[in-house]
């Protein structure tokens, strides 16, 4: 419950900054109401001036017509200012709230995005950002006519003439419980339904996504004969549901139908016993047609308002995440680091009961290469991410050039690495623009010249538009090879002093491999690189071999001394390469 | 005369509409409907009469305040009073048999085109998969199906009823007085024309703005993926820049359709309010000169404030209908197209019987493509032979592969199964000789007996153990102690890559098929198990025929023969030692995997 209050309160702050402007929407809102209630009015004087051939007063009609003008063309512009205001709250108040979902993810320590499913994120930060700011604002405001209108169609009505307003509002709950009465019976319908889809969409899913294997066994029919199956099930189910949810419109228009009449009857009995004019009844009777509908449209809010609630707890759950440990006040920009690198009684882990990396010690002199051995999934992405300050350690220290990196800022500390890794990334946009990722200043040449020394100059000139073709998330027409090309040919541009390189493992043509490993050479030149290693000469050749399995460092030394050990890499190195 | 007019346009409107209908492909899936004439037909039929008993609502109305008040009877009002209730029941009943016609029809309509669907899919070959892609498939069968199924319902609910009231209206207001029934007929074109207009004018600027939503969507997605290289480029602020810009122009734009929507509440108002308006002046003048009473003007107003709600109504359904007229379209697409992949069991030139396999002269070129993924490729492959197939990406290798089961056609030249054409087998004849196991390791929902099963549906469990065994998968079945009633989630969620690779390999061996098929289907097992494997399939199949397809040299290595391939030519063919000679290429591979290296210093 509190967290509910807190949640409602924080949309309040949120909404804040227009307050005025809501303020200004509900005025116009309730004036729109009271508006609308009175033509009614003026349309049974109106009649009430008709009685009959020969006796119709023109000159009192005349000024009820032009007061209904003038209340008409308010109505109508007030309706419009609001719906204005309310559009305008709406889509600032999205952009607002997504924009600052969007800052506190990129503040957001990778814990957080390593451990979320991204569609998760996503669909917080784009779906439920929607919904919340539509749901609430448009709900609100229907909430807030839909009881305007009701309590000022009861004011009008008790104003003019009780009792038949006594009949309105007595026979009016019958349209709610019909209406929540087919709704809980059609709940469980609609249950079964969904179930059901949901079990033929994911037979659908299973057999349609892996057609080729179906049909590679002929399994064809039998799919068919379980998707019949499933889909005559869905038939029964999903007649009763769309049936039955189809009962509530004519089942309300019958109880609106009961009131009119009853209205009818009523009024007509009042207007004969002299209480009430024909003009009068037929404003009663447009009231008693208006009334009901805001009663429908509620119950409909009120799911809506709730549902708004919910998506907006979950956008402030996010924006409340604790974001990534700032900077130090007294951290150092680190300017061109030596590449020696320490790493002294390193523990790691990312879950307190599982501990991973144990009190670990490196030392890394200035252009050494540190080759990352292990079967895939053994952790070495975790060195890395310590290394980049990605993570934190729990305890102990990593050191570069002599200073604790948790003393450095992190942008000087990573501008001194250049990473290259197996999933590539490019960002949607030009071929040039994302080869200048790193340094957006840089001139045409030398985006060339970086290409050109990561081999990646020839296929790109074969693109269709060169350097300025666009290439998305998924690189498109790009093999992976050439997308590794891309991403060393962004780090080629500015080539930091220290280096990580992932070494792909498979699915690249031969050609392409050779000119990543001539590339990956030419940057190691003189800089201090690890290097997740699959291949036995980058093993071999590397100063120190960090040998990992689950998490762990087993062993590190060099090749020779590591086969002299006869421990684990010696095992290894058996059964992955002498074959 | 003037109503006969009226209806005389209606029909012709109708008739119209139902032209345009037949002419788009979406008029090809009302076959589906065929079964459900008789609700089709009387679902509208009963809407009809629904809205012709709310229509006379006004009337009776006018008659309770002309005569009953007029004339203080109050039995008459009595009895008035009544038939409004049972013009209501009737209503309800009417309304509801409607609703149950409609979504029977509606039903049985998305049944029946969900059936043919998901099987004229399942028959369509590799060729079309790829065209497609398998998502647009799923798409097609789950929610473009449902939209056109609410669509129907929809239409055979609505589509009758709102133009029907609206119309209706005019015409009574006709029968009442032709002078103030004018009113209507100025009313109801404007407000068709600002509702409408209004409509088609935002449609296409709200696509815009999904579009937007769209490339925010994207850019929030990039950014969880790129995590890493954002931060390792220090590029945060930049994104933030960037994803504000993009908001900024989103909020723009949704702003600007809001705007034209806007107006539709308080156009529609002026113009409905305008014509009460006009209908209480002229009508006090009808009544004045006594052409019509009090009562018939309550009538009239009553009448002009139906159509209102009856032509939003409208206007939505135009919506949906419009939507599902275009997933309507693209499913009809899918149904229209055909399997590349023909069988015909006739009699093709028979070749040698002395070869299990063997292509000929054998080009092939994937659709759109323009470059050949094979060309030129000629072998002939001995009964018990083992094959391996060798190249970098994009090679040809699978393409190879998949020649020989027919997954699709050669563009030029020939392959032949024991001597015949595959051609001239029927698909079920080829394959049940085939044992594949495909690069994907693909596992279903379901236990490991059911998804062993895919091979030999008769399969018995001792059977199914030898298989597993083979497959190096035994120990792993055994370890999860439910023997094979383990059930295996979708996608086989529960195992890691190399279990499901092993297990795939025992579903493709279970058959004890005649020629068995590895395509790039070790890659997560480690060299040990790759090689037991290897050899416990030799072992258990002397007569089978063996292509084993990969990257690693060590998988192919002990093969009989070696096909090197290099961007859909033959590079070499031989074994290991010679090609190491001979193939340059082949050298090139060995080279970059450094399997051999002691071997080639020594020569």
């Amino acid at each position: 419950m509190k967290s509910k209050k807190s949640t409602i309160y924080r949309i309040l702050c949120s909404i804040g900054k227009y307050r005025f402007m809501v303020v200004l929407s509900l005025v116009l809102a309730g004036l729109t109401v009271a508006l609308t209630l009175y033509v009614p009015i003026l349309i049974g004087q109106a009649i009430d001036l008709i009685l009959e051939e020969g006796k119709v007063d023109f000159h009192g009609i005349g000024i009820i017509i032009q007061k209904m003008i003038i209340l008409i063309l308010v109505t109508s512009l007030a309706q419009w200012v609001m719906n204005h205001i309310n559009n305008h709250i709406t889509y600032q108040v999205v952009k607002d709230i997504r924009i600052r979902a969007f800052r506190h993810l990129e503040e957001l320590p990778l814990k957080y995005v390593d451990a979320h499913p991204g569609g998760d994120i996503i669909s917080r930060v784009i779906g439920d950002v929607d919904q919340f700011s539509e749901g609430l604002l448009m709900g609100f405001t229907q909430l807030f006519t839909g009881c305007m209108t009701i309590l000022g169609t009861l004011c009008f009505m008790f104003s003019v003439h009780v009792g038949i307003s006594f009949v309105v509002v007595m026979v009016t709950p019958l349209s709610l419980l019909v209406a929540s009465f087919i709704a809980k019976k059609t709940y469980t319908m609609f249950q079964l339904q969904s179930k059901t889809r949901g079990e033929l969409t994911s037979h659908i899913d299973e057999m349609l996504g892996n057609q080729k294997v179906v049909q590679a066994f002929h399994y064809e029919r039998e799919a068919v004969e379980k998707f019949e199956e499933m889909n005559q099930r869905l038939k029964t189910c999903s007649l009763k549901a769309i049936f039955f949810s189809s009962i509530t419109n004519p089942a309300t228009r019958f109880v609106n139908g009961l009131v009119y009449a009853s209205v009818g009857i009523v009024g007509a009995y009042s207007v004969v016993k002299g209480l009430l004019s024909v003009g009068e009844l037929s404003c009663f009777l447009t009231y008693a047609n208006q009334y009901t509908k805001p009663f429908n449209e509620i119950s409909g809010v009120v799911t809506e308002l709730q549902n708004a609630l919910a998506c907006a707890a979950r956008v402030f759950e996010l924006i409340d995440e604790e974001p990534q440990i700032p900077d130090k006040a007294e951290a150092v920009e680190l300017k061109e680091a030596n590449g020696e690198v320490a790493l002294k009684d390193v523990s790691f882990s990312y879950k307190k009961e599982i501990p991973l990396i144990e009190h670990l010690n490196l030392h890394v002199n200035p252009g050494q290469r540190i080759a990352i051995v292990g079967p895939t999934g053994c952790g070495k992405s975790t060195l890395i991410n310590l290394l980049m300050r990605f993570y934190d350690v729990d305890s102990g220290q990593i050191l570069v050039n002599d200073y604790d990196i948790g003393n450095i800022t992190r942008k000087s500390l990573r501008q001194n690495y250049g990473m290259v890794l197996q999933e590539t990334w490019l960002r949607t946009g030009t071929i040039g623009e994302n080869i200048a990722y790193g340094k957006p200043d840089a001139t045409k040449e030398e985006i060339i010249q970086a290409a050109k020394e990561a081999h990646a100059h020839p296929f790109i000139q074969k693109m269709p538009k060169g350097y300025d073709t666009i290439i998305s998330e998924e690189g498109g027409s790009l093999s992976q090879g050439q997308k590794q090309l891309l991403c060393i040919a962004r780090v080629m541009l500015s080539l930091p002093p220290m280096l990580i390189l992932d070494e792909a493992t498979s699915s690249i043509d031969t050609m392409t491999e050779i000119r990543i490993q001539k590339a990956f050479a030419k940057m190691m030149v003189g800089r201090t690189s690890f290097i997740v290693a699959h291949r036995l000469s980058t093993i071999q050749e590397a100063d120190v071999i960090l040998v990992m399995e689950k998490g762990r460092i087993m062993e590190q030394g060099t090749h020779h001394e590591l086969l002299k050990k006869k421990g684990f890499y010696y095992k290894l190195y058996n059964s992955q390469f002498a074959v | 005369m003037k109503r006969g007019g009226k209806d005389g346009i209606i029909r012709q409107i109708f008739i119209l509409f139902l032209k345009g209908w037949k002419k788009k492909p979406m008029g090809k899936l009302l076959r589906y409907l065929q079964g459900y004439k008789r609700e089709s037909i009387l679902g509208p039929l009963f809407k009809l009469l629904e809205a012709g008993f709310e229509l006379f609502v006004p009337l009776v109305m006018a008659n309770i305040i002309d005569i009953g008040i007029q004339n203080k009877d109050l039995p008459y009002i009595w009895k008035m009073g009544g038939i409004l209730i049972a013009l209501g029941g009737i209503g309800l009943i009417c309304s509801l048999t409607a609703q149950y016609f409609a979504a029977k029809a509606a039903v049985g309509f998305g049944t029946e085109l969900r059936k043919d669907l998901f099987s004229h899919i399942m028959k369509l070959s590799y060729t079309e998969i790829d065209m497609i892609g398998s998502s647009t498939f799923i798409t097609r069968m789950t929610s473009d199906i449902n939209q056109v199924q609410s669509g129907v319902n929809l239409v055979l609910r609505l589509f009758l009823r709102s133009p029907f009231i609206v119309f209706g209206a005019m015409v009574m207001a006709f029968t009442i007085d032709i002078k103030s029934a004018l009113v209507f007929v100025v009313a109801i074109p404007l407000l068709s024309i600002v509702v409408f207009g209004i409509l088609f004018i935002s449609m296409p600027l709200y696509k815009k703005v999904q579009k937007h939503l769209d490339l925010v969507l994207q850019t929030t997605r990039e950014n969880l993926t790129g995590a890493r290289v954002i931060r390792a480029f220090h590029k945060e602020k930049d994104e933030i820049e960037r994803f504000e810009k993009d908001s900024e122009l989103l909020s723009k734009l949704q702003i600007f359709v809001g705007k034209i929507s806007a107006l539709l509440n308080p156009i529609t108002y002026v113009i409905i309010q305008g014509a009460v308006i006009a209908l209480v002046w002229i009508g006090g003048k009808q009544v004045y000169d006594g052409a019509i009473t009090q009562g018939e003007v309550v009538a009239l107003i009553n009448y002009m404030s139906q159509i209102l709600v009856e032509l939003v109504k409208l206007a939505n359904l135009m919506i949906t209908i419009s939507k599902s007229l275009a997933c309507g379209n693209r499913i009809s697409s899918v149904l229209e197209m055909t399997s590349s992949i023909t069988e015909r069991e006739e009699e093709l030139l028979e070749n040698q019987k002395e070869y299990k396999v063997e292509l000929k002269e054998v080009d092939f070129y994937y659709k759109g493509g323009k470059a050949p993924a094979l060309e030129g490729i000629s072998l002939k492959v001995k009964r018990g032979e083992t094959i391996g197939i060798i190249g970098g990406t994009g090679a040809g290798k699978s393409s190879l592969a998949n020649l020989i089961p027919r997954f699709y056609d050669t563009s030029k030249g020939s392959v032949f199964v024991d001597g015949k054409n595959v051609r001239g087998y029927s698909l079920e004849k080829l394959r049940e000789k085939i044992g594949i196991v495909p690069q994907k390791a693909v596992l279903f929902q379901g236990t490991v007996r059911e998804n062993i099963q895919w091979g030999k549906k008769d399969a018995k469990d001792e059977e199914i153990w030898k298989a597993l065994e083979i497959a190096q998968a035994k120990t792993v079945i055994e370890e999860k102690g439910q023997g094979l009633d383990f059930m295996i989630l979708q996608g086989g969620k529960n195992l890691s890559g190399g279990q499901r690779q092993r297990l795939t390999i025992a579903r493709a061996l279970v058959k004890k098929p005649e020629i068995l098929i590895l395509d790039d289907s070790a890659s997560a097992l480690d060299y040990a198990t790759d090689a037991k494997l290897r050899k416990a399939i030799r072992e258990n199949g002397e007569k089978m025929t063996i292509f084993l397809v990969s990257q690693r040299v060590s998988t192919i290595k002990s093969a009989d023969r070696i096909l090197v391939l290099d961007d859909g030519k033959i590079a070499g063919i031989g074994s290991h030692e010679k090609l190491l000679e001979s193939c340059e290429v082949y050298r090139e591979i060995c080279l970059s995997q450094e399997i051999c290296l002691s071997q080639i210093s020594t020569k």
